[in-house]
């Protein structure tokens, strides 16, 4: 196929580079330097999409960001899949392969626009809502009917190959847009001296100086944009980003930005290259320089292809060298929409007419216009489009001098190509983005960015401010109020002469009227990516929705990729007219980050895979996986779970590992349990605040378990704490807890009780901790620490000593989390894997075996020990799980927790208290999480009476073993509790005490 | 993303360093065992949470480890000021 609208001259293009592209399968040409967009225009692609609630035949209407329509799937492979890409906005490459998104079975012939053209009374604003509400059952068939006909894209089924990057950057002054505003800007903030970086989303800089014929200086504006542009990548101190768009402006100057660096080069970035990187700025002051969307007028039809925005077609014809048609009918409330059709007819082709709204326009463009011949009907208007595919013709009527009604007889014009524009909108995103209202403004009949408490400052077409020379004046003007602020010396910069156009005032009109009601009239889209229509927006104001945001959620303006870019305004002015209100009344939306979309994989960086989240490991990690353990995740930890032989299962594991620990000895890497080290003369006196029980008394060469609760009498953490020397604390925390404890400690010392000396310092990762547990663990010990009397005379239970193991220095600790004989060893984390593997060569003939968190759990729970977290879920005191003998209220000082266990509620009774649970059927585990209930019969909803915490098989008792809470469950042992199981069945359990095996504790003492 | 002056590094930076804990200057009662549960119940649980102006603790958890107090308008995420645990904010609503 010829590119049979491209001009032979002419555009930033490259035509001797000629380069190759597919769109649904079919094969194209272009060149190098269009867009995607301009290359389907060449070749004459008129449909790109179907619409999305009425599947309508849509084209391309703008150039930029804005466009709402040509939306398409990108990738040659699976794997390189990216949805969501404007058309307008990709750089062709050679090989490049595009879908369109929507359009079942394919855009042309599409079986969905059946409903569509039933449509209209069939689907109001609120039609999902109002719909699909009943019967709920018939929602799956709903669902799946709306997902197939809905659709923009999808992602990739296969893992991206390509690496994204995210950078932190600092700035004085972060310019947005490099247009003319943003250039000058730019140039006079660099030549100040400051640190400065300047992001554009296009691939050139220029902004619209790119696609106009306007001259600065007497020349063409791309010189002096390639000047300035070259003096800008010469500066040391300027960060030159284009294909970046700045997606997000939030708190204190935070924004962020996401370049392109290889999307425009192929399908898949070159070896070793980042396709994206997503920068994070934090800037001193910033410029924003965004410029500004022409706004396309409200007609009937006015979404059949052929029908865009004015400045769009300027556009395709002065930077691309494509004319997107044959016949233009252009409508315009304003002079700056006649350059479009006078770029139409100097590309050569016919202007069928220029249909002014104003009854008597004056100004340069349109003296232009006469002089090259152009039909200029005034004061009238398209009101409405004929064709399915591409435009065919149109309909223009006179029309009131306010616009509001035709005012005489309907003539019939032949065109393909619509050209329409209601005035600009200031691209005022990113201003609102840090919650800044903006503010209507008449003369400039558009939103302007509102107050902010940032340090912001805005130049050019963002500021209503159209023309270039004014645009130039203000950049520079920002950057010098930025530059003073920062006390740095401006220096001049030479702004270049433009030439001066004449233009008259621009009509407030947006929405054109037709000969029938607008309910009864054509389709007139307002919203074209989510088909919204004047008559939605309409019967949305007279439903009773007043509040624009409340008629934005009903009808679904705004809310598509594009978020309202075009159609918004235009929705705006046609609820206030609805609801006979201004449109500062009627007031706007807000617009919310991202401005474009934003890949994930950007978002992402290198934040995946395994550097998903940070991993940590013990310094015998090595050693575990060579002995093939099974891992838990325990906050960021990797800890062994269980060490399964060669075609065991995980409960023949537990089984094994439970047992040889009893009968034997075992081996658990602790080393993740959390240390914090505590010194100073009052350490003692706050530890006694911070533990529910006393330690004012604590020997050195002692240990002691504590409960920490918090002010609300909970629990929250336990451990053991050593008394390494007077003044001198090692204190242990649950793996997952070491962090929250470690602050709770410091949040008391430093805001309430800063007059006691003491001091913390976390040292979890500093020590290797390995404990053997089991009647040989003594033995076992006593081969390789020669330096310990290991006898219980000299080493009792709860005692510690420091001494040499396996040859390296090291802290003992008799402890004991399993009831048995028990010695948990320290030393400095990088001796740990020796010690660890000295231990193992000891070991073997007492069948030394390594257990892990799994097999843990079953023996704590075997001695009724709790976990906190698991057994304590923060509603529970000391009392309630039958630890009173922790607790001490003849401490002096009243320590966190002491009031709040005295509370009303937590003193009254039935509470629900910690128990034993003994199943009926020894082999039977109640799953974890069980409700109880006291009688069987009961009603439904039956009472609960407390649930399930710890439930296992215990191989060594050789029946199951549970802990729950019960109500008032301390007094009632020897009850039976039920537990209801989802298949219908009860589980019958008697209440005990949590103690399962040696209730005098002897096996620890031996 | 907030952007926090540290008063004990000297520094700025960026939110991702810091915890926030919530309403400062709440003092625990002297004497805890004579409070009625109403007066527990108060310091406990119940916060103050305004339109415009308000105290609040943070700590510096990925970095220096300490706490200090922010005075921060929550309509317009201002950080208006930042001062040392054991001083009074000079900024304060008008009450």
């Amino acid at each position: 196929m010829t590119q049979k609208n491209r001009l032979q001259s002419g555009g930033r293009i490259d035509r001797s580079k000629s380069l190759t592209f597919s769109y649904n399968g079919q094969e194209f040409k272009g060149f190098q330097g269009d867009t995607l967009a301009s290359a389907m225009l060449a070749n004459g692609i008129d449909v790109i999409g179907r619409s999305f609630k009425y599947s309508r035949p849509r084209g391309i209407v703008a150039a930029g960001a804005e466009e709402p329509n040509a939306v398409m799937q990108l990738g040659a492979t699976e794997a390189t899949q990216v949805p969501n890409v404007r058309a307008t906005q990709q750089e062709l490459f050679h090989g490049l392969v595009s879908k369109a998104t929507n359009g079942w079975p394919n855009v042309d012939t599409d079986i969905m626009s059946l409903l569509g053209k039933v449509g209209g009374k069939m689907m109001p604003p609120g039609f999902y809502y109002k719909t699909f509400m009943y019967p709920q059952s018939m929602w799956d068939t709903y669902e799946s009917m709306i997902r197939k006909a809905a659709g923009l894209g999808r992602s990739p089924l296969e893992t991206d190959p390509d690496t994204y990057d995210k950078v932190n950057q600092h700035c004085d002054i972060l310019v947005v847009g490099a247009g003319p505003a943003g250039l000058a800007a730019a140039q006079t903030a660099a030549r100040s001296g400051a640190r400065v970086i300047i992001a554009d989303e296009q691939s050139e800089f220029g902004g619209s100086l790119l696609s106009s014929k306007e001259m600065l200086n007497g020349k063409p504006a791309a010189d002096w944009v390639a000047e300035v542009t070259a003096e800008l990548e010469a500066a040391d101190n300027v960060m030159v980003l284009p294909r970046s768009t700045v997606n997000g402006y939030h708190d204190q100057n935070f924004l962020t930005i996401h370049e392109r660096r290889t999307d425009h080069i192929a399908d898949l970035a070159p070896a070793g290259q980042v396709r994206q990187r997503l920068h994070r700025v934090r800037a001193k002051w910033v410029v924003l320089a965004t410029g500004a969307h022409e706004r396309p007028l409200v007609f009937a039809n006015n979404d059949v292809p052929g029908c865009m925005v004015a400045n769009a077609v300027s556009t395709y014809i002065n930077r691309y060298g494509v004319v997107p048609g044959n016949e233009l009918v252009l409508m315009t409330t304003n002079d700056n929409a006649y350059q479009a059709a006078i770029d139409w007819a100097e590309a050569g082709r016919k202007v069928v007419a220029i249909v002014d709204t104003r009854q008597s326009p004056a100004g340069d463009r349109i003296d232009a216009a006469r002089k090259l011949g152009i039909n200029i009907i005034t004061g009238s208007a398209v009101i409405e489009v004929q064709g399915s595919k591409r435009v065919s013709g149109v309909s223009v009527a006179p029309i009131s001098s306010d616009g509001s009604t035709i005012s005489g007889s309907v003539q019939r014009l032949s065109a393909d190509t619509v050209a329409s524009s209601g005035g600009w909108s200031p691209v005022i995103h990113l201003s609102c983005h840090t919650g800044s209202r903006p503010v209507w403004n008449e003369d400039v009949v558009g939103f302007l960015p509102g107050p902010t408490v940032q340090k912001q400052l805005i130049a050019g077409a963002i500021n209503g401010s159209y023309s270039t020379a004014k645009a130039l004046g203000e950049g520079v003007e920002a950057a010098n109020s930025a530059i003073a602020s920062l006390n740095l010396d401006a220096v001049a910069v030479e702004v270049p002469a433009t030439e001066d156009v004449a233009e008259g005032p621009v009509q407030t009109l947006f929405h054109i009227p037709h000969t029938k009601p607008t309910a009864a009239a054509p389709k007139q889209f307002v919203d074209y990516q989510n088909d919204v229509t004047a008559s939605g927006i309409e019967l949305a104001c007279r439903e009773g929705y007043e509040s624009i945001e409340h008629v934005k959620r009903y009808t679904a303006m705004g809310f598509g990729t594009d978020q309202g870019k075009l159609g918004n305004i235009n929705g705006m002015a046609i609820a206030a007219k609805t609801l006979n209100k201004s449109i500062p009344e009627t007031g706007t939306t807000i617009f919310r980050p991202n401005y474009t979309p934003v890949t994930f994989g950007a978002m992402v960086g290198r934040d995946c895979g395994e550097l998903f989240d940070p991993e940590r490991y013990t310094a015998m990690h090595k050693w575990h996986l060579e002995n093939g353990a099974k891992f838990e995740d325990v906050g960021q930890w990797k800890r062994p779970w269980y060490f399964p032989k060669a075609g065991e299962t995980m409960q023949e594991a537990l089984n094994r590992e439970c047992v040889a620990t009893r009968e034997s000895v075992g081996i658990l890497d602790a080393s993740t349990l959390g240390k914090i080290d505590i010194q100073g003369k009052d350490a003692r006196e706050f530890l006694g605040r911070v533990y529910t029980n006393p330690w004012a008394k604590l020997p050195v060469g002692k240990c002691r378990y504590g409960l920490m609760c918090g002010e609300d009498g909970m629990v929250f953490d336990d451990g053991v704490t050593t008394c390494l020397g007077e003044n001198h604390f090692l204190m242990t925390t649950t793996s997952g807890g070491a962090a929250r404890v470690y602050e709770w400690l410091e949040l008391w010392h430093q805001t309430e009780w800063p007059e006691l000396e003491v001091y913390f310092n976390t040292v979890t990762d500093h020590w290797a901790t390995m404990t053997i547990s089991g009647p040989n663990s003594r033995k076992l010990l006593e081969e390789v620490c020669t330096d310990i009397d290991l006898s219980n005379e000299a080493f009792a239970f709860m005692d510690w000593k420091a001494g040499t193991v396996a040859g390296v220095p090291a802290r003992v600790f008799r402890i004991s989390f399993t009831g048995e004989l028990s010695y948990e060893i320290n030393v400095q984390a990088n001796y740990g894997l020796q010690v660890w593997e000295k231990l193992f060569e000891h070991g073997e003939k007492y069948n030394l075996t390594p257990y892990g968190t799994e097999t843990m759990h079953v023996l704590r729970a075997e001695k009724g020990f709790i976990i906190a977290g698991q057994d304590t879920d923060g509603s529970v005191h000391p009392h309630d799980l039958g630890m009173s003998w922790c607790v001490s209220d003849k401490k002096p000082f009243s320590y966190i927790g002491k009031r709040g266990m005295k509370r009303e509620d937590c003193v009254r009774e039935n509470r629900k208290q910690l128990v034993g649970l003994k199943t009926k059927d020894p082999m039977v585990v109640i799953p974890e999480g069980s409700q109880g209930v006291f009688d069987k019969n009961a009603p439904i909803p039956m009472p609960m009476v407390g649930h399930v915490t710890s439930s296992y098989y215990s191989a060594v008792l050789g029946h199951s073993i549970a802990m729950g809470f019960v109500k008032g469950g301390l007094n009632r042992m020897g009850e039976t509790v039920y537990y209801p199981q989802a298949d219908g069945s009860f589980i019958e359990a008697e209440i005990c005490s949590p103690i399962f095996l040696d209730p005098k504790g002897e096996r620890q003492n031996v | 993303m907030f952007y926090i002056y540290c008063p004990h590094c000297g520094e700025h930076r960026e939110e991702e360093e810091f915890h926030p804990k919530g309403q400062a200057h709440i003092v625990r009662p002297l004497d805890p065992d004579n409070c009625t549960d109403k007066e527990w119940g108060e310091y406990l649980y119940f916060r103050k949470n305004p339109r415009g102006l308000h105290h609040e603790l943070w700590v510096h958890a990925a970095g220096c480890r300490k706490f200090f107090n922010m005075t921060r308008d929550t309509v317009t995420y201002e950080i208006k000021e930042i001062y040392k645990i054991g001083e009074q904010p000079s900024v304060v609503a008008d009450s």
